[in-house]
């Protein structure tokens, strides 16, 4: 796969970097704290970790500006932070709060907080794509040079609504780069039993449009192939699909479901830690000195506490209150 | 005052996209062959000439894509109307339409709005068998987060659907191919009307007859006939199925005293099912006679055009309807 992570390396600024290692560290801590609480009981419903994915979020949201968008899935905490909404907000969207980014309407899957860039959630399989292909074509209409990008995991490319957007977006030249986090499994079932072709990224050549495979778990590659996707849709040149594949080290939700990935192949993904292969980097470098990634870990563990005790203080949403949103009156 | 003109329901409707675009620029439009040769059923006939292929967007057959598109559009600021060429195929873009347009203000918490409209029609009289001839309002009706608006004449057409456009929800507004080419007064000047209000469209004393969308003009029609034998028959047409005008009604039943509901769509669980249910919870004291209901046969639409006919309520059910109500005794 691609770019060698010690050659690209330098190109990017230390500033960069160590931002890209807080948000990573800090999906990683805030998705083990999800799933403490969760098995605690205190947080309700559903939620999909992101854990070992980190790098996709992180290297793709790094690339776009604060004014670019997002578009987020059902396993979406991780692109929510990696764009910028606050721990407190998403953790008290988990507890279902009124301070929640969805004032406690929405729940895990379905962050927005469109002043730092993320849109929309959804939590159809596929659902989010149509969507990005229209926001991206209000972009283009407003004349504004943001660029949009839409998430979505591997199982997603068999839904019709990816093959109805891909082609929408490529006739109409978007702004708008889709990014498939293959983590190799729709819940259980296996790519191999379930994506005809033979790479998803080949599903692109469909639609006219450049189709990149990137490790994702190197999130210096993530960021660099997403920046020249980003260039090309600036450029007014359309639409790109990268296949980033990473694997998530969770189950698809909160519970066991049975043993449909081999235990060697869990243990090999997390020994190609997408956290660790960064830090080694930034130590092996010289970019940074241990104690200054020390430092961000241990301000990572503030903020986590901080957000579950602003969630746990804050109040919860009643019917009536909920009532209000939804028509606009 | 001088007498207002008269126009189609497809004029009415292309004045109201015309308008609403030269008013607004976020206005624009895209669907399966609306461009070019202005739609199958004219409706956006000289669009594409006055406001070009950017705001006038012929769509791939992408029911998904389209409605799906609609709606990112809208939550990024444009004012899109999107059109599905047949009502049956609203549920080809049904994910869009049931598990995102209605959900998403709310689910957001109100961060978002949609202000998006999907104009769609239904194949009323043109024996197009059952994949062309649908009609299921009560279902979307079922689905809180939308405006649905059914317009029976001209006039509410054009003043419905400009307002659909600039109200700040999305909208489902649903078009009869069976009235476009029907005439009736368009005012020059402009106006809107405001969504959620029912419209008496005849009054009368005797019996309240709740007509859906082109069954208004049976229902008129039946009004006229009946008038003769003495029958004072009043005529309500809902013009939006949400927000839903229950005070219309009730006050109407309350003159009356009786109901007869004719309804293009299905019987069972139909627009008319609920209609009844209301005035059993909230008028049914005022009741001299039970409700009877004139609906679609609970099949789907046959082909053949005797058949056809036969599955749909007509005039001569109507008044029969009427006359039953009329003579009932407790």
């Amino acid at each position: 796969m691609g770019l060698n992570m010690s050659s690209s390396i330098s190109e990017i600024s230390k500033e960069v970097l160590l931002d890209m290692y807080y948000k990573m560290i800090l999906i990683r801590r805030f998705e083990e704290k999800v799933v403490e609480l969760y098995r605690a009981g205190e947080i309700p419903g559903i939620a999909h970790g992101y854990i070992g994915e980190e790098a996709v979020a992180v290297g793709v949201c790094s690339a776009l500006r604060k004014d670019d968008y997002i578009l987020s899935t059902h396993r979406g905490h991780g692109h929510s932070l990696a764009k910028g909404i606050h721990p407190r907000y998403l953790m008290a969207e988990l507890f279902g709060r009124k301070t929640g980014v969805c004032k406690g309407i929405g729940g895990s899957m379905h962050s927005t907080e469109p002043e730092v860039g993320v849109i929309f959630s959804s939590a159809i399989v596929g659902g989010n794509i149509p969507i990005a292909v229209g926001v991206a074509l209000a972009m283009k209409m407003q004349r504004r040079d943001n660029v949009v990008v839409s998430f979505f995991g591997d199982g997603a490319t068999n839904t019709g609504a990816f093959h109805e957007a891909l082609n929408l977006a490529s006739i109409w030249k978007l702004p708008v780069i889709f990014v498939c986090e293959n983590n190799f499994y729709a819940i259980s079932t296996h790519v191999s039993r379930s994506v005809a072709a033979k790479e998803i990224a080949d599903r692109a050549v469909a639609y006219n449009i450049p189709g990149k495979v990137v490790d994702g778990n190197d999130v210096i590659e993530v960021y660099k192939t997403t920046l020249e996707a980003v260039e090309r849709a600036r450029r007014g040149e359309g639409p790109t699909l990268i296949e980033a594949r990473t694997y998530r080290w969770l189950d698809h939700g909160m519970y066991y479901l049975g043993p449909y990935r081999p235990k060697e192949e869990v243990e090999a993904w997390k020994q190609r830690c997408p956290i660790k292969r960064l830090k080694d980097l930034l130590l092996s470098k010289g970019i940074v000195a241990e104690d200054v990634l020390v430092n961000i870990e241990r301000r990572v563990e503030e903020e986590i506490e901080d957000a579950v005790k602003f969630a746990r203080e804050s109040e919860e949403p009643d019917l009536d209150f909920v009532k209000q949103f939804v028509y606009v009156r | 005052m001088m007498a207002a003109r008269e126009i189609t329901y497809a004029q009415a409707l292309n004045e109201a996209l015309r308008e609403e675009m030269r008013r607004d620029e976020r206005v624009f439009l895209m669907g399966e062959d609306i461009g070019i040769i202005g739609g199958v059923f004219k409706v956006t006939q000289g669009l594409y000439e006055e406001f070009g292929p950017e705001r006038v967007r012929d769509t791939p057959i992408s029911e998904t894509a389209i409605v799906g598109a609609a709606i990112g559009a809208a939550i990024a600021g444009m004012r899109p109307v999107a059109e599905i060429m047949y009502m049956d195929f609203l549920m080809c873009a049904g994910d869009q339409l049931i598990n995102h347009l209605p959900k998403i203000r709310f689910m957001t918490g109100g961060k978002l709005k949609v202000p998006a409209v999907i104009r769609t029609q239904y194949g009323l009289y043109r024996y197009a068998a059952a994949q062309h001839s649908q009609f299921y309002p009560a279902f979307l009706m079922n689905i809180p987060g939308f405006y649905i608006e059914v317009p029976s004449t001209p006039y509410d057409a054009k003043g419905l659907l400009k307002s659909a456009i600039r109200d700040e929800n999305p909208d489902i507004f649903i078009e009869c191919a069976a009235l476009y080419r029907i005439k009736g007064p368009v005012p020059e000047d402009e106006y809107l009307i405001p969504l959620g209000q029912a419209d008496i469209k005849r009054e009368g004393n005797d019996v309240t007859v709740f007509a859906l969308s082109y069954m208004v003009h049976v229902a008129l029609s039946a009004a006229k006939k009946l008038e003769a034998e003495g029958i004072s028959v009043e005529v309500v047409d809902p013009r939006t199925l949400n927000p839903f005008d229950k005070r219309t009604l009730i006050e109407s039943v309350k003159k009356t005293g009786r109901l007869v509901i004719i309804e293009p769509d299905h019987k069972t669980a139909g627009v008319g099912a609920e209609v009844a249910a209301i005035v059993a919870e909230e008028a049914y004291e005022y009741l001299n006679a039970p409700v009877i209901r004139l609906a679609a046969e609970d099949i789907p639409p046959p082909f053949s055009p005797k058949a056809y006919n036969a599955f749909l309520p007509n005039e001569e059910k109507l008044i029969n309807a009427i006359k039953k109500v009329m003579k009932y005794k407790r």
